[in-house]
């Protein structure tokens, strides 16, 4: 390492500089390939996948039968298909449930995959999927994690008995001691929410069956880890070699995400295998919202045992892990990521930890940028906030006096991380210095003086990367462990060739989705062999039946500059130790004596005796026989790398979960403004240490990246759903990631520890603000109102309830309706009607005029007594929605009161309700009393959120308005349609 | 997500477009900007036969003063409106809000009639429309009519347009002298439907306000003068009286508080600025 | 009144980049995968495809809008840039391309076509922008990787150069 680091030092070293991108010229032209760019074989299908619009619901039935008889409709694929060519995924925990790519028995979250249509365009393949017909049997959906986890909640996987389905718990130290000892526990409860670093290309894929040799070959944008090789292969039932996975050169941002093309690359296999043609699917917006993937929601309690100075003796944490609806490989991962790491920067001996898992009805989740880590820090970081808080400390001593020092560098966690290297508390020293810290208390001296509300936040984080392929095997006793086999370490690869005119070429496994590797590695090669960038050529694309990998392969847990640049180096390394005898012999002095430099190959002593690097990198393709005995060729050189401290958990649980750990302290002030509760970002300080930083510029350009993913997640983003777990996001009006208007520009400064476990000392460093930013920024928050308790998303609705919660009440009680806060769609009212109860009981219960009274009925048909089938299209202004309904009346009380429930689907999703109505006689006239429930799932729901009480309002409208009509003796019914303005409007 | 199957019908002239409304009426829909429906179509929400597309006709493009208001006809996109008020500097409250309807790049293609058409409860420009009491021009192949602001907005997305009909032009009211006009929102982020927005009109007697995003429609009041609690009293009355709702950006309560609050803003920045 | 009929495929003139270029097209297609499937042409990139990301982006008789919200046949006898019309013919980048380059405005690359035609459009009106302003018409895009720092700088930096020049 020291010997790498006098090297870089060196004065033409490219490696530490901030560079141009190579990747940029063709990006910036309209020339990238991406996934949807790549030309497609003659004949190939393009896919539309039919989803749930249901939370939960057993599928009952499927009928294609319309479907596969529209023009240019090749094939429907439904369960049959994957039952008879695929297994269900294989699963990290060893319970009874099955997961397959399409739904087989049940769908357990709405967008689940039911059928996908292959058609000559995707047009026409969505015309079809209005043609499948499916019937669902809803089942009780349960959303809220800790609801899940109750004995009597509905059930998601039967064959398991209950929704939680991993539950271990882990001591380290003596933290029971610990705790009994301490004169205080401090603790917090947090509620962390679903969210997740959407990139801007949705997922894409091309799948391929070559029949000849039982090949699937799946061109997609995956960005590892490719551990899930190995589990596409058995969910198709083929050896590994019969999966040939290939990347194309750009992908359009990943963040983690697209580790979930996973299910989607096993479906569209299995659909051109079906179809005997290739397969096409590019995945839309609103499929990514609904069901792409998502980080877990979490629900932590945590505690911690306190010294009278604040030093912390010991960390209690209680972690309820929502993973959604299936335990999607690599889940539970997002929970053991930072298990070693769970004391975070601190020294803290003792831990103890349960871990439990939930499955809910919820998007399954996956990788997604900081991986574990905002939830562990949210945690952690406000407790650390609340020590001082309740000990009547200074916030920022009380983080500097548990830090863990530099002279215990490297540092073994009470969970087992190894942190390499670091001054924690000189990178604090660094933020704060010149006057920032000085200047922020004195902006919220300021801004209080005048009334205003203003926080500063900290936080400090240590961030982990290169992940070692053994952690998520804490999740299994050490028993369960010992029967599967150890997994451990992290192997990265790297091929370096010179071709006959002495061209240098690089080819690794990183699947990049734009983090300038390309740039990175021809930097970083370049400096080995003493020549430019530019003559180094870089290739990121990737094809499992040709390159150089590894279960590690891939771009995630930030292990590209600390892992593969540093594998490309020695691959490089090594091909230079090759060429080094046989410039020696050209040049007749001692190997050791060549010296690389310049685009020459010279002798150290004498300059003057060199060649060209060119020459001599073309000479093992040209001359071979002249290198002379014992001299090898130079022609390749593939270096795998892992780094040894990466071993399998122990027996104690005990795990190194990452390779390398850098360490950021951010500091912020914030001003909430009172009447809106709109939180601005004055001031935003992040000090990093990732070690040695390979091109400065990329550097900085992941911290601004993740940092504003993390403005993201503090203030806007939120997967949510309603109680009948209906998402509410499904498109970016509602999914709301900010602009260039809402993120501020952060200062960035750096320290530089560079680690000695990696090959050019480099850390990752394009997470770490997604872990701290959040934190940093509600804790700021939480100085500014005062407050403890504070949960994400910090949205100007949940600001504004800290600031006030109470409001000044309605003039007139009786005129406005008592409401629950909630998001279930409900309400109540009162309407007169110009008739008589009678009047409008018959109306009601008479089959012909209860079909009029429904709005938009256009076939009524008594089924059972008061129950009917319906063909109603739904009319919302423009909006138009064909559901095929069910209509029932009950509790009839004559002429009084009744309940009427009805539920239906159709193309704009689901949609049930419930009213109940009481008559009262009133002067002639009878006064209505209604109180409603409604339930939507599907499209409109995840589309028009925002709308459907008022549309549900605005139907309900239109129903009375017709009972008015209906029931009134008076009324002719011929004339009333065109003098009602019932959703005709434009 | 791609749209369901629909011909399409570039009208030559406005004529043109009407016999075809008359012809297809409900099955087909005006296409101008575009910005709302086009994404509606791609979504399959709304499916019509035929699209009518009347962005080409010169002579709905238009923003021109005719009897104390603004006519802007169907055609006008919002950037363009935007463009010559701030070039004349005549409209404050047009002015204020423009700027916060949509982005740079729906604006380009937006139609100011076509916001009002789509009838968002969010939107600013209903709102406006409904703060000066103005009007929609609404024409079919039989006849003219002018709708009421107050009349026009049914509910959400709902309008009074009937299927034959189309907006052919909006009458937004010139300031009048001795009036403040004043306009803000609230959004989560710049460019986002507004959680709840506010246009103000004082006068030397009365004050106006119209709110937006809270109600399934825009909804205006007009007190007398008021001042200090009994001006607290009329907007916590108001506020209550929206009945606003739940969703997944605010609570109904939060939105009280904005037209608590923000209203009141707003109304004393409207009185400042009365000329 | 031409009256363009649906499942039938209808022929689509137009200028792109100023070549006149001419393909076949049902009513509903999106310019998009007009641009994109039928001319070939895959620089403008499709995002969510209702008007929000902004990756879409093209310049309509030289306004920037929403290639997503346009149908193809919508464009006929019209004047489209996109990406590729940017640089000069020989490769150049474009002085705002080459502020992008130089302020690393760009990383996964997918959200910039729609940027540079936004900002080609504000930029060619507006030569002497603030920053607020600048961002405001940025909040029209949505980036995921950059922060957009880079972007806000590689706007206001061409602006200046192009006020110097």
């Amino acid at each position: 390492m020291n010997e790498v680091a006098a090297e870089l030092a060196r004065e033409e070293a490219y490696t530490g500089r901030p560079l141009k991108r190579v990747e940029d010229a063709a990006l910036l032209t309209g020339r990238g390939r991406f996934i949807d760019d790549l030309p497609s074989s003659a004949g190939t299908l393009h896919a539309a996948i039919l989803r749930s619009p249901h939370a939960h619901a057993e599928l009952v039935s499927i009928d294609a039968a319309e479907a596969l008889k529209m023009a240019g409709v090749a094939a429907v694929i439904t369960r049959k298909d994957v039952t008879a060519l695929t297994r269900p995924f294989t699963v990290g925990v060893r319970q009874p449930m099955q997961h397959w790519c399409l739904a087989v028995d049940r769908v357990r979250y709405v967008g689940e995959p039911v059928a996908v249509v292959l058609a000559r365009d995707r047009y026409l393949a969505e015309d079809a999927l209005d043609a499948i017909s499916v019937e669902y049997r809803p089942l009780p959906p349960v959303i809220d994690p800790e609801r899940a986890a109750r004995a009597d909640a509905p059930l998601l996987h039967p064959d398991v008995g209950a929704n939680v389905v991993s539950d271990r718990s882990f001591a380290y130290g003596d933290p029971e001691a610990a705790f009994a000892e301490a004169p205080h526990v401090v603790g917090t409860t947090i509620r962390y929410p679903r969210n997740s670093v959407t990139p801007i290309e949705c997922f894409g894929m091309i799948a391929d069956w070559r029949p000849d040799d039982g090949t699937y070959e799946i061109t997609t944008h995956f960005q590892g880890p490719f551990a899930l090789h190995p589990v596409m292969a058995l969910a198709l039932k083929v050896p590994g070699t019969k999966v040939r996975i290939r990347t194309p050169p750009d992908s359009g941002g990943s963040y983690g995400v697209k580790q979930g093309v996973v299910p989607y690359a096993v479906l569209m296999a299995v659909a051109a295998r079906v179809a005997g043609r290739p397969v096409k699917w590019i995945e839309d917006r609103l499929e990514h919202l609904s069901a792409a993937s998502s980080a877990t929601n979490r629900v932590t309690r945590i505690e911690a045992a306190v010294a009278e100075d604040g030093r912390v003796t010991a960390l209690r944490y209680d972690q309820l892990e929502d993973c959604g609806a299936y335990l999607k490989a690599p889940e539970p991962a997002t929970l053991y990521r930072m298990h070693g790491t769970l004391t975070g920067a601190y020294q803290i001996p003792n831990l103890t930890v349960r871990n439990r898992v939930v499955l809910t009805n919820k998007t399954p989740t996956g990788l997604n940028r900081g991986f574990g880590g905002p939830q562990v820090y949210y945690a952690l970081e406000r407790l650390m906030h609340r020590i001082a808080d309740e000990l009547g400390l200074d916030r920022l001593e009380v983080i500097r006096r548990n830090l863990v020092p530099k002279e215990a560098m490297p540092y073994r966690a009470a969970a087992g991380s190894l942190y390499d290297s670091g001054d924690y508390a000189a990178t604090v020293d660094l933020a704060i210095g010149e006057g920032r810290l000085v200047g922020l208390l004195a902006r919220r001296e300021k801004a209080r003086k005048e009334g205003r509300l203003y926080g500063i936040g900290f936080a400090a984080v240590v961030e982990p990367s290169v992940s070692n392929m053994g952690y998520i095997t804490t999740v299994l006793t050490a028993e369960e462990r010992e029967k599967a086999g150890p997994k451990d370490g992290a192997v990265a690869s790297a091929t370096v060739a010179l071709d006959p005119l002495g061209g240098v070429s690089v080819a690794v496994a990183s699947t990049p989705q734009g983090q300038g590797h390309r740039t990175v590695l021809s930097q970083v090669v370049a400096d080995v062999f003493g020549l430019r960038p530019e003559d180094v050529s870089v290739t990121v694309e990737l094809d499992t039946a040709r390159d150089a990998w590894s279960i590690a392969a891939g771009n995630y847990s930030s292990r590209f500059a600390a892992a593969v640049a540093g594998t490309a180096h020695l691959a490089a390394m090594r091909l230079r130790d090759r060429l080094a005898p046989i410039a020696a012999q050209r040049l007749n002095v001692p190997a050791e004596e060549i010296v690389f430099s310049g685009g020459k190959v010279a002798a150290r002593s004498n300059p003057e005796n060199s060649l060209s690097f060119h020459r001599l990198a073309g000479a093992s393709h040209w001359s071979p026989g002249t290198l002379g005995d014992g001299v090898d060729p130079a022609l390749r050189e593939t270096a795998f790398w892992s780094p040894p401290e990466l071993a399998a958990p122990d027996r104690g649980d005990v795990i190194n979960s990452s390779a390398a750990y850098g360490f950021i302290f951010d500091m912020c002030g914030v001003e909430v403004d009172r009447d809106t509760g709109k939180v601005s970002i004055d001031r935003y300080v992040t000090a990093h240490d990732a070690g040695r930083l390979l091109n400065p510029a990329l550097a900085d350009g992941q911290v601004r990246g993740a940092f504003a993913n993390a403005v993201g997640a503090a203030f806007y983003e939120e997967f949510a759903y309603g109680e009948d777990g209906r998402c509410l996001n499904g498109t970016f009006a509602d999914y709301l990631v900010p602009t260039a208007c809402e993120v501020p520009e952060p200062e960035i400064l750096h320290m530089a520890c560079p680690s000695p476990f990696t090959p050019l000392g480099a850390k990752g460093i394009g997470e770490g603000n997604c872990m701290s930013t959040p934190v940093c920024l509600a804790n700021a928050v939480a100085d500014a109102l005062g407050v403890s308790d504070i949960d994400l998303p910090l949205s100007p609705a949940q600001v504004m309830a800290l600031i006030e919660p109470n409001e000044p009440p309605p003039p007139h009680a009786a005129a406005v309706e008592a409401r629950e806060p909630g998001r279930a769609l409900s309400g109540e009212g009162t309407a007169t009607i110009a008739a008589t109860p009678d009047e409008i009981w018959r109306a009601i219960l008479d089959p012909a005029s209860l079909a009029r009274l429904l709005p938009g009925c256009e076939r009524l048909e008594a089924i059972d007594e008061n129950t009917y089938a319906a063909d109603v299209t739904v009319r919302v202004g423009p909006v138009t929605g064909r559901y095929t309904a069910r209509v029932r009346l009950s509790e009839l009380q004559p002429p009084h009161s009744l309940r009427l429930d009805g539920d239906g689907g159709g193309t704009l999703g689901t949609g049930s309700g419930t009213a109940w109505i009481v008559l009262q006689p009133a002067d002639g006239s009878t006064r209505i009393e209604y109180r409603w429930e409604a339930e939507a799932g599907g499209k409109v729901a995840a589309v028009g959120g925002r709308m459907l009480e008022s549309a549900a309002r605005l139907l309900i409208r239109q129903m009375l308005q017709r009972l008015e009509v209906g029931a009134a003796p008076a009324a002719k019914r011929p004339w009333w349609r065109k003098h009602l303005p019932l959703g005709k409007g434009r | 997500m791609k749209p369901a199957p629909f011909d399409y019908i570039r009208a030559g002239s406005v004529d043109e477009s009407l016999d075809a409304l008359h012809e297809l009426g409900d099955e087909a829909r005006i296409l101008a900007g575009g910005q709302s429906l086009a994404a509606m179509l791609n979504m399959r929400l709304v499916r019509p036969t035929a699209l009518i597309d009347i962005s080409g006709l010169r002579e709905l493009d238009r923003a021109e003063t005719r009897d104390d208001a603004i006519e802007v006809g169907a055609a006008c996109t919002q950037a363009a409106l935007s463009h010559r008020l701030s070039r004349e500097g005549r409209h404050p409250l047009l002015e204020a809000a423009l700027p916060h309807v949509g982005h740079y790049q729906t604006r380009s293609r937006g139609t100011v009639c076509g916001s009002i058409a789509h009838a968002d409860p969010s939107a600013e420009l209903p709102l406006c429309l409904m703060a000066l009491g103005g009007e929609v021009l609404l024409r079919s192949r039989q006849k003219r009519r002018r709708v009421p602001a107050e009349a026009f907005f049914l509910g959400v997305i709902s309008t009074a347009c009937a299927p034959d009909e189309m907006i052919e032009a909006v009458r937004f009211p010139l300031p009048k002298p001795a009036y403040g006009y004043a306009f803000d929102e609230v959004s989560r982020r710049h460019g986002d439907f507004a959680l709840a927005a506010f246009a103000a009109i004082a006068g030397p007697r009365t004050i106006r306000m119209a709110v937006g995003g809270v109600a399934d429609r825009p909804v205006s009041r007009e007190w007398p003068m008021l001042e200090g609690a009994a001006l607290d009293d009329a907007l916590n009355a108001f506020a209550w009286e929206l009945r606003g709702q739940d969703d997944q950006h605010a609570t109904a309560a939060y939105r009280r508080g904005l037209v608590r609050k923000v209203g009141r803003r707003v109304i004393e920045e409207a009185m400042r600025c009365r000329g | 009144m031409p009256r363009l009929k649906a499942g039938q495929r209808h022929e689509v003139a137009f200028t792109l980049n100023g070549v006149a270029v001419r393909g076949e097209a049902e009513p509903r297609m999106l310019l998009t995968d007009f641009l994109r499937h039928v001319i070939g042409v895959t620089g403008t990139h499709v995002g969510c495809e209702h008007g929000v990301c902004g990756a879409c982006t093209i310049r309509l008789d030289g306004v920037a809008t929403r290639g997503c919200l346009l149908f193809a046949v919508q464009v006929a006898g019209r004047d489209v840039k996109t990406v590729e019309g940017l640089g000069g013919s020989d490769g150049r980048l474009s002085p705002l391309q080459e502020a992008f380059r130089r302020n690393h405005a760009l990383q996964c690359g997918f959200c910039t076509a729609g940027i540079l035609m936004s900002l080609d459009d504000f930029l060619e009106k507006n030569p002497s922008p603030t920053e607020p302003e600048v961002r405001e018409v940025l909040s029209g895009h949505l980036c995921r990787c950059t922060g957009y720092t880079g972007i806000v700088r590689a706007a206001l930096e061409t602006a200046k150069g192009n006020a110097d020049a």
